[in-house]
């Protein structure tokens, strides 16, 4: 009996150390696999906005993924509607649309037709307009737009600036 | 300590030490194997045999394969395939082995499920197979990965996209997944690390508790007959191997066994001689390129039919079809109520599910490697919702169904 007795305490603290181990190795193998510091610092990208041309679709690089940037010309300026003027980036006095440039279907990347000034989903006929709004389905919503924040005339992508907050929080982007 | 002689040979030095006699014995000779079988019986000889070809092809490859997103694609696509001697040879086997394994996976599924191999004593033998058809597949998927061609680079993408939980948008958890935003060099490393190390490991553990989970309860036999093999063991070893109903495992069932194994191989080699491009999607070919996304993103054949009840609905209630359809199979021993453990054929509307099932499994597969457009997504979509119905139908069809 006393024997017996000794052996569960035995048993139990061994128990309560191999626990304590197991969470910590856990914690520690969980950690292994976050993404590294240089993959998170290579997570930002700086973009100067006065370099791009108007009515002329470049696709940029964030975190591996393409980036779409438009900037306006007036006319495509005055024409705006209340909605689109929502998802339309205002630097140094010039609107742009800067969006992820993958489907939100299932994430094939559309071509801009400069002429008709929208885009085309060549995967399965999704079309949406220059500020990247969806106006034919199946896309279940406009173009994606990263996070981003203002910087005299640059746009850092990867940071949260109060315009893309704001676009958030209206729903304009997830 | 135990008593030991000098020995009389070195088989008896070996069997004073490790038992060999004993070994051999319960391991080989007498391992009893009903005699009321056929050739589907064999599949499992044929899976270790394939296993086997993978296992020392990928030792080859892996002396060669370089897990760098910078030269990974070269170091298949040019120094194995055009530099190294035989190089082609392993990666053609390799392919092909990795393919075929899921078409005898499902035979060998689907006779059991034929013959009623889950029940009565034998669930573990599923749950376990089960768990190595789930292995399998993530070894296949992370094997897919490493040539890092596009639809490596883009069935990673989607696949890991997946971990999201559509509306739940657990980015964190596919970032974590990936060790970086898209898939890159952690992404690679890591699926490297699995595909030749754990799930290798995993896969051979599993097999063993599979061979295990087979000791007491035995194979099974084409009319489920339940069969008292120390009283057929004991007539066997008397000498009236006629009149017994069960064979040693060791010479009598492995030499027919391997004589399946042989014609298996000689349609295996002609598919690595011969036809190896169907285990060769010619969008490899393209190196990764994660600004450019290939027309037609699609499974390997043995993931189209699960991929076809993701596709039809919307995200999440595709999300929720897919990981029904990814676990379901395994609660088959406890979703069939009735306690026969006869062929289908003998059980009445059970018949009827079975060849349903099998045949809604094809038309999946079929549908899932078309675009999913017009008359093919309506189908697709019909084939989803029928594996779903026949999934809740099976309870119900089976607890009404007739003893046999």
């Amino acid at each position: 009996m006393k024997n017996s007795s000794r052996r569960g305490f035995m048993g139990k603290a061994f128990g309560a150390v191999a626990g304590v181990g197991a969470v910590a190795a856990l914690y520690a193998m969980k950690k292994t696999w976050d993404p590294l510091p240089s993959v998170k610092a290579a997570g930002f990208t700086t973009l100067d906005m006065s370099a791009y041309k108007e009515n002329e679709l470049v696709t940029e690089k964030w975190r591996g993924k393409p980036i779409f940037v438009l900037k306006y010309t007036p006319e495509m300026m005055s024409q705006l509607t209340e909605k689109q003027k929502g998802r339309t980036i205002s630097v140094g006095g010039s609107d742009y649309m800067v969006t992820l440039g993958l489907c939100t279907h299932l994430g094939c990347i559309p071509s801009y037709n400069a002429d008709e000034k929208g885009f085309l989903c060549a995967c399965h006929g999704g079309t949406y307009d220059f500020t990247g709004d969806v106006t034919k389905l199946p896309p279940p919503r406009g173009l994606d737009i990263p996070p981003f924040k203002i910087e005299g005339n640059t746009l850092v992508l990867g940071e949260v600036g109060p315009e893309y907050s704001q676009m958030k929080e209206t729903g304009i982007t997830l | 300590m135990a008593h030991f002689t000098k020995a009389t040979s070195v088989h008896d030095w070996l069997n004073q030490r490790l038992g060999i006699d004993t070994v051999r014995r319960v391991m080989a000779t007498e391992y009893w194997i009903p005699k009321n079988i056929n050739f589907l019986w064999a599949m499992g000889m044929v899976l270790a045999i394939t296993f086997a070809l993978l296992l020392v092809s990928g030792i080859f490859l892996l002396m060669y394969y370089q897990p760098n997103i910078a030269t990974a694609f070269d170091s298949v696509n040019y120094t194995i395939m055009n530099e190294v001697e035989f190089g082609w040879l392993w990666r053609h086997i390799h392919g092909v082995a990795a393919s075929v394994v899921f078409l005898i996976i499902y035979i060998h599924m689907f006779t059991g499920i034929y013959y009623g191999s889950y029940k009565k004593g034998r669930e573990m033998i599923w749950i376990s197979g089960m768990l190595l058809f789930v292995t399998f597949s993530a070894e296949a998927f992370s094997g897919y990965m490493l040539p890092w061609g596009q639809m490596s680079y883009w069935a990673g993408m989607v696949i890991t996209n997946l971990f999201a939980g559509g509306s739940l948008h657990a980015d964190g958890l596919v970032e974590w997944i990936r060790g970086d935003y898209v898939p890159a060099q952690a992404f690679l490393t890591r699926f490297f690390m699995l595909h030749v190390l754990l799930l290798p490991l995993a896969i051979l553990g599993l097999i063993g508790l599979h061979f295990g989970a087979l000791r007491i309860p035995h194979v099974n036999n084409q009319d489920g007959e339940e069969i008292d093999f120390e009283v057929e063991a004991a007539k066997y070893k008397a000498g009236d191997k006629a009149g017994s109903k069960v064979i040693a495992f060791v010479n009598d069932f492995l030499s027919k066994d391997m004589m399946v194994v042989a014609i298996y191989l000689i349609f295996f080699f002609y598919l690595v001689f011969y036809h190896f491009n169907f285990a060769m999607d010619p969008v490899n070919f393209d190196p990764a390129d994660g600004l450019k996304t290939p027309a037609h993103i699609y499974p390997e054949w043995y993931f189209l039919w699960s991929y076809e009840i993701l596709r039809p609905f919307s995200t999440d209630v595709g999300l929720i079809a897919f990981a029904f359809a990814q676990v379901i199979f395994v609660l088959l021993p406890f979703l069939d109520r009735s306690p026969n453990a006869v062929p289908a054929s003998r059980r009445g509307l059970f018949q009827v599910w079975f060849w349903l099932m099998l045949v809604d499994m094809i038309v999946l597969t079929a549908m899932g490697k078309l675009p999913p457009e017009g008359v093919f997504s309506t189908i697709g979509l019909y084939a989803a919702l029928t594996f779903i119905a026949l999934w809740i139908a099976l309870p119900i069809i089976t607890m009404f169904e007739k003893k046999a």
